[in-house]
């Protein structure tokens, strides 16, 4: 247990977390790393392109059907899939009813009670959008994800979940071990994208880790429910995911603490790079018939 | 109104009269839209059958009445047994109102414990503040040695992170930073008092071994000849600890109870009000990390606990509830191992009074049919005594009983020819018990004070033992283990079996043939 690094990759919805772990760690396995994933999003597909399969059975469905999750054993709910990565899916109930927070703290307990976190050496948490709720911030409670990764991109509301995600890990870093590993940036082509999210990372006291450039072929691979590392190995992307792997395994311990900023700081930070124009306070709030006028 | 203040009559004399009864009569009639007697009649003997019980036995969707309490319940009875230890339950306040009053109708004692009092804003922003504030003012206002935290359904589901809570009121000077405040997560909806006890237990010793929550260095086991001693979740505690210290000290071993609620739940009335008393010192909960090993009287009250004392090294064993000549003599047979120590001649011979009174009451006993329920370890000792009396354990419930004690109960009876029409239903609750005792009828149910509603439902006599007992007085103070405790035991269902036969003898020149002096 003592070696066992645990790792948690958080981001705003539709950011490519799921996809960006799941290379990320596929990439690991070529380094002899055992690895674990635990999907803490009631979507659950965040192990889709290891598995090959989406919604497989989750924990959560499980444990309703069986009664309890206390019914259940670790055969039913952990599934191999590509270079014998470990998946499990905590699940979660459909939109609007019940409470996916506190499914996450009962997956986790289980996986752990269990001994799903026996002979592996990687334990990677993907946790969907915003920490909304206490339950969400489970994966990095004490003696959990020792680094958070935030996958993020140049986008101004994806910036602006990455300096929230850092607020919910101050919350934890201070009474406990968690830290900020960095920020991976997926590219989206946005304005001065990579400028932004240097000083956004640098702003937060951590580092960009690692630039994924945008490359269509991510996109192939996950038609085919696939990984890039599996589906074009040999691929210049494939490439990129090895290299971020790379950075991930040998960050180890050198996660910080770190330094949100407030709304204005963030827009302040994209006016410096051109992105926004300084606004004319006089102007605010009115439409674009009143501007014309005026 | 026939009240008088000369001479107050309780409710049931008072709603006996004649204003009450025609008040009752009217609301029946006006407001309670009543039924045709006879087809409630005709509903209540369907009920009966075993038509209804297999459809009872198909029920899925739905509780009625089920034999056990929540884990925060279980939490708070452990956090007593240490010395000057005041209970903290992180959720709101009702939740505490119940344990306190649970524990305090059964043990007839005052029950303090504090809570964090959550409302619907802490709901929404997490219960922070409120561990901030419960933790000083509980350290200011009570002044106790140790704050042993659990949680509620509340706390759990919103996902409030107790160990990052205890460190940031530590920061904020709630409590000071080496101030002992082990914790345990104890979700109600998740198992039942029992698994709130063992994570409480763990709790405690956790802090108190793994270095008080990164506070100070984990401590080195550096082992010596002492035992400890869990007794598990026990409505008999006041009077099984005291009789497992006598059998301790007689045997000389040297002992640590760990979590010893026996004086807290049983204060003398001298003049002086004990918030706190007697307990495990938060001293001896440190040192019984170098224990030679660790003995639990209920496995299911311990199944997370007795793992993390094993990782430290410990010999751990296990048993379940033992009550009667068998479970004792494995009880002491296993301190002897252990410690190295005889069995003194005093306790050979309280053995051998227990095994002449078995003998004395043989007939009476033999061939009876009982049907048990209650917590697990409970059920299995009760179920193998009455295996050892010759009496047929005929239904024995456990809601909280899993597959695992379903099957350790099946065991038990595969062991004993008595035990061959036995049945174990783990997992049921008190209204399938019902009808097991229409359809499959046995003797007496062994149960706690719920049963009463069985008996008067059934016509089982009903032997009151288990938790709580809130409709009799003070059996608490008497012990269950050892042999002078399946003395107690013994006497508790012979009682029931004579009153029984007298009862059935009662009407001069109808039935009482044999109204004898001499049973």
């Amino acid at each position: 247990m003592a070696s066992l690094r645990q790792i948690a990759f958080y981001g705003k919805g539709g950011i490519g977390k799921s996809t960006t772990s799941q290379n990320t760690l596929a990439a690991l396995t070529e380094l002899g790393q055992r690895i674990l994933i635990v999907g803490c999003d009631p979507k659950a597909d965040s192990t889709r392109l290891i598995l090959h399969a989406k919604a497989q059975d989750t924990i959560l469905s499980l444990a309703a059907n069986a009664g309890s999750v206390e019914d259940l054993e670790l055969e039913d709910v952990m599934k191999v899939g590509y270079n014998d990565i470990r998946c499990v899916e905590s699940g979660g109930p459909e939109p609007g009813v019940g409470c996916a927070g506190r499914g996450v703290i009962t997956s986790i307990n289980f996986l752990e009670e269990n001994g799903a976190y026996e002979d592996i050496d990687y334990v990677s948490y993907d946790v969907l959008g915003d920490v909304v709720c206490g339950g969400f911030a489970m994966p990095i409670r004490e003696n959990k994800a020792q680094e958070i990764y935030i996958v993020m991109s140049g986008e101004m509301m994806a910036m602006y979940a990455a300096n929230n995600i850092s607020k919910g890990i101050l919350k934890y870093a201070n009474s406990g071990g968690v830290r900020l590993g960095g920020l991976v940036c997926n590219e989206r082509q946005t304005d001065k994208e990579y400028e932004l999210a240097e000083s956004l990372a640098k702003k937060l006291g951590t580092q960009l880790i690692y630039f994924v450039p945008r490359d269509n072929i991510v996109q192939h691979a996950e038609l085919r429910r696939m990984t890039v590392i599996e589906y074009a190995p040999d691929s210049a992307q494939a490439q990129h995911y090895r290299n971020l792997a790379t950075k991930v395994h040998g960050n180890s311990g050198n996660g910080i603490i770190p330094t949100p900023i407030t709304m204005d700081e963030l827009e302040d930070l994209l006016m410096e790079h051109g992105i926004m124009k300084a606004v004319d306070e006089s102007q605010i709030g009115k439409t674009a018939a009143e501007l014309a006028v005026g | 109104m026939p009240q008088n203040a000369d001479n107050v009559l309780d409710h049931f004399e008072l709603f006996r009269g004649p204003e009450y009864q025609q008040m009752l009569a009217n609301k029946k009639k006006m407001f309670e839209n009543p039924r045709d007697p006879a087809e409630v009649e005709r509903i209540r003997e369907w009920a009966k059958t075993p038509e209804y019980k297999e459809k009872n036995f198909a029920r899925e969707a739905l509780t009625v009445n089920p034999a056990k309490a929540c884990q925060p319940l279980g939490a708070v009875f452990v956090a007593v047994g240490f010395e000057h230890t005041i209970p903290f339950v992180h959720g709101s306040q009702g939740c505490v109102a119940y344990y306190r009053s649970h524990l305090s109708r059964h043990f007839k004692e005052p029950s303090s414990c504090v809570s964090s009092s959550m409302t619907e804003d802490a709901a929404v922003f997490g219960g922070l503040n409120n561990m901030i504030d419960g933790l000083a003012n509980t350290y200011n206002m009570y002044k106790p040695k140790m704050i042993a935290v659990s949680t509620t359904c509340m706390a759990e589901v919103i996902g409030d992170d107790l160990n990052a809570f205890i460190k940031t009121a530590k920061e904020k000077g709630s409590v000071p930073q080496e101030y002992d405040v082990p914790f345990a997560h104890t979700p109600a909806f998740v198992g039942s008092h029992v698994t709130g006890y063992d994570n409480a237990i763990k709790g405690v010793l956790e802090h108190f071994w793994d270095g008080k929550a990164g506070t100070a260095p984990k401590l080195v086991r550096e082992p010596n000849e002492k035992i400890n001693f869990i007794g598990g979740f026990d409505g008999y505690t006041v009077g099984n600890l005291r009789e497992v210290k006598r059998i301790f000290g007689l045997m000389g071993v040297d002992y640590t109870i760990l979590g010893d609620n026996s004086e807290v739940f049983d204060t003398p009335t001298d003049g002086e009000f004990r918030m706190y008393d007697g307990g495990t010192t938060l001293e001896e909960a440190a040192n019984a990390v170098h224990a030679k090993a660790t003995i639990s009287m209920q496995e299911y009250c311990t199944e997370k606990t007795l793992p993390f004392i094993a990782n430290h090294g410990q010999e751990v064993v296990a048993f379940n509830h033992p009550v009667g000549v068998k479970g004792t003599d494995e009880f002491l047979m296993a301190i002897a191992r252990i410690s190295g120590k005889e069995i003194p001649e005093e306790l050979a011979k309280e053995r051998g009074r227990l095994v002449d009174a078995i003998a004395d009451s043989n007939a009476h006993i033999h061939g009876k049919k009982f049907a048990i329920y209650g917590d697990p370890d409970l059920c299995l000792g009760l179920a193998s005594f009455l295996l050892e009396l010759g009496a047929e354990p005929t239904h024995v419930l456990a809601t909280n009983g899993n597959q695992k004690w379903a099957d350790k109960v099946q065991k038990l009876f595969d062991s004993s020819p008595f035990g061959q029409n036995c049945n174990v239903y783990p997992g049921r609750d008190l209204w399938h018990m019902r009808s097991l005792l229409f359809t499959e009828p046995v003797d007496f149910l062994i149960g706690n004070t719920y049963g009463k509603y069985l008996e008067r439902d059934t016509g089982t006599p009903l032997i009151r033992i288990g938790f709580p007992v809130f409709d009799r007085h003070h059996h608490h103070r008497r012990p269950v283990w050892g042999y002078q405790g399946g003395m107690n035991v013994l006497i508790t269902i012979l009682d029931k079996i004579f009153d029984t036969i007298d009862q059935n003898t009662i009407v001069p020149a109808k039935t009482d043939y044999s109204f004898d002096i001499i049973r």
